[in-house]
């Protein structure tokens, strides 16, 4: 018996990081963007895409929340907004 | 062809045998003699490997591990404080189910520094995923090795061997052994095809990250394997003993054990003392016997239940130690009758040759004279109490 022992290229793509995010997300403002890329450079998930100014945005699916694309952003064009769990959420709706 | 060879030379010539692509290790006493006869080996042209040399045993147990990952059948060996230094890696090498052999010339953990016999390094390692195999003598050991590669690249298997042969006694120790010839060898151990290997072609990653939704299936799959491999190890051995004449059980081996009532359990070399110890006794009309554990992992506890469950006393000789807790072996022994309807009266358990202390016939008479008496635990022979008065106060 062997067990998920070996990766084989493109696997990693299965492993919805998403689910690491915990209450922050980034927001991208599409407001002041000058296209430079930087945010695509640093996520460490590579799910930040875009190719015009004020296109650029990330996949939630695989985006961890940690940060370095607001922090980078030279125009402060990316902020991270507070992100509430489901539960949560539906908490305050009732 | 029946030879006259000291052990750790008869090992490098069964290791040669098997024609292992990349041999790498550090020396360190008492395995030394073993890749030092390997490395002539490969320097004269009589076996065609790479025998890279290198700074630690840490990177020893690194390169056996890239050489086995890229497909080529390896060899290692170690002792003591390299095999500790090699654990980061030992744990990989199972945990990326690498088919290897290694040989562990079993000797004491420091501090105090000593160079002499005892299992506390390979038993430290049990929890590892590596099989270990523990040998009386430098027969057993010899054949162990060619056993071990074959359980080792089974399909089904895919996990490492570790031969832990008792430093000194056996590495430095001189037999007349049956060495293989090399074409009996090629006939039992063809050459090693891997299941998966590192491939510009056909590219794969062995060891990446697994996070808590994929890791503990990795273990289990470990675990499950292991017992496999208890079915698997007699079958194999009852295959070598149709190609070499050698008959082995592979888990166990019953020496007078069915009328007995004393039996020792042990591992190792000691086992060649109580084996006369017993041939004495036996003599002179006393029961007694032996029960030889020889894989040590997997722990082939129905095989044991079965040798012992009629047997009235029992006494397990450890040549490690748990500090603090019990001793290893008899801790599994106990586990084994645990619950069970059928069980010894008595389990004790005894210490012996910590540290390369010798393990006379008189200690092994003494273990059977306390037996006799109510339960032991932890119960050390030979023990000088004089030596413990030694107190430091200021």
């Amino acid at each position: 018996m062997f067990g998920p022992l070996i990766a084989k290229p493109g696997s990693s793509r299965k492993n919805k990081t998403g689910s690491w995010r915990i209450e922050s997300r980034p927001k991208f403002l599409k407001k002041n963007c000058i296209a430079c890329r930087m945010c695509v450079v640093i996520c460490p998930e590579g799910c930040i895409s875009g190719k015009e100014k004020n296109t650029f945005d990330c996949d939630l699916a695989f985006c961890k929340g940690c940060g370095n694309c607001a922090y980078i952003c030279p125009k402060q064009d990316i902020e991270m907004v507070r992100e509430e769990s489901e539960a949560a959420a539906k908490n305050k709706k009732e | 062809m029946r030879e006259f060879l000291e052990g750790s030379l008869a090992v490098a010539r069964i290791v040669k045998a098997c024609k292992p692509g990349v041999i790498s290790a550090y020396p360190i006493t008492p395995q030394t003699h073993v890749v030092e006869e390997l490395a002539n080996f490969v320097a004269n042209g009589e076996l065609n490997s790479q025998f890279v040399n290198v700074e630690s045993e840490h990177s020893a147990a690194s390169v056996v591990l890239g050489s086995v990952a890229a497909g080529v059948r390896s060899y290692t060996a170690t002792s003591s404080q390299g095999l500790f230094y090699m654990s980061e890696v030992i744990f990989n090498i199972a945990g990326m189910r690498l088919p290897l052999v290694l040989t562990c010339a079993n000797r004491a953990i420091s501090a105090p520094i000593s160079i002499w016999n005892d299992h506390q390094d390979s038993i430290s390692l049990r929890d590892s995923g590596w099989i270990q195999f523990y040998t009386e003598n430098l027969q057993e050991t010899i054949d162990f090795h060619l056993i071990s590669y074959r359980l080792s690249e089974d399909k089904h298997v895919m996990l490492p061997v570790m031969v832990c042969m008792d430093g000194y006694t056996l590495t430095h120790g001189i037999e007349t052994i049956d060495m293989p010839d090399e074409g009996k060898v090629d006939s039992f151990l063809p050459p090693y095809k891997p299941l998966y290997k590192l491939d510009v072609e056909n590219p794969l990653s062995l060891g990446p990250l697994a996070d808590p939704d994929y890791y503990m299936e990795t273990r289990y799959a470990i675990h499950q394997t292991h017992k496999d491999v208890l079915e698997i190890i007699p079958k194999l051995a009852l295959e070598f003993s149709k190609v070499f004449g050698r008959h082995y059980n592979g888990l166990i081996e019953e020496y007078h054990t069915k009328d007995a009532e004393r039996v020792i359990v042990a591992m190792g070399s000691v086992c060649g003392t109580v084996k006369e110890v017993v041939d004495e006794l036996r003599a002179k009309g006393k029961k007694v016997g032996l029960l030889k554990i020889v894989a040590y992992r997997p722990f082939p506890a129905e095989a044991i239940y079965e040798a012992l469950k009629n047997i009235p006393k029992v006494a397990v000789l450890d040549r490690s130690l748990s500090l603090g807790s019990y001793a290893p072996v008899a801790a599994e022994i106990k586990a084994a009758f645990f619950g069970k309807k059928k069980k010894p009266q008595v389990i004790s358990s005894f210490v012996v040759g910590i540290g390369g202390r010798d393990i006379t016939k008189d200690s092994i008479k003494e273990v059977l004279r306390l037996v006799n008496g109510r339960e032991k635990s932890n119960e050390f022979i030979d023990l000088k109490p004089e030596l413990l008065k030694e107190e430091y106060e200021q």
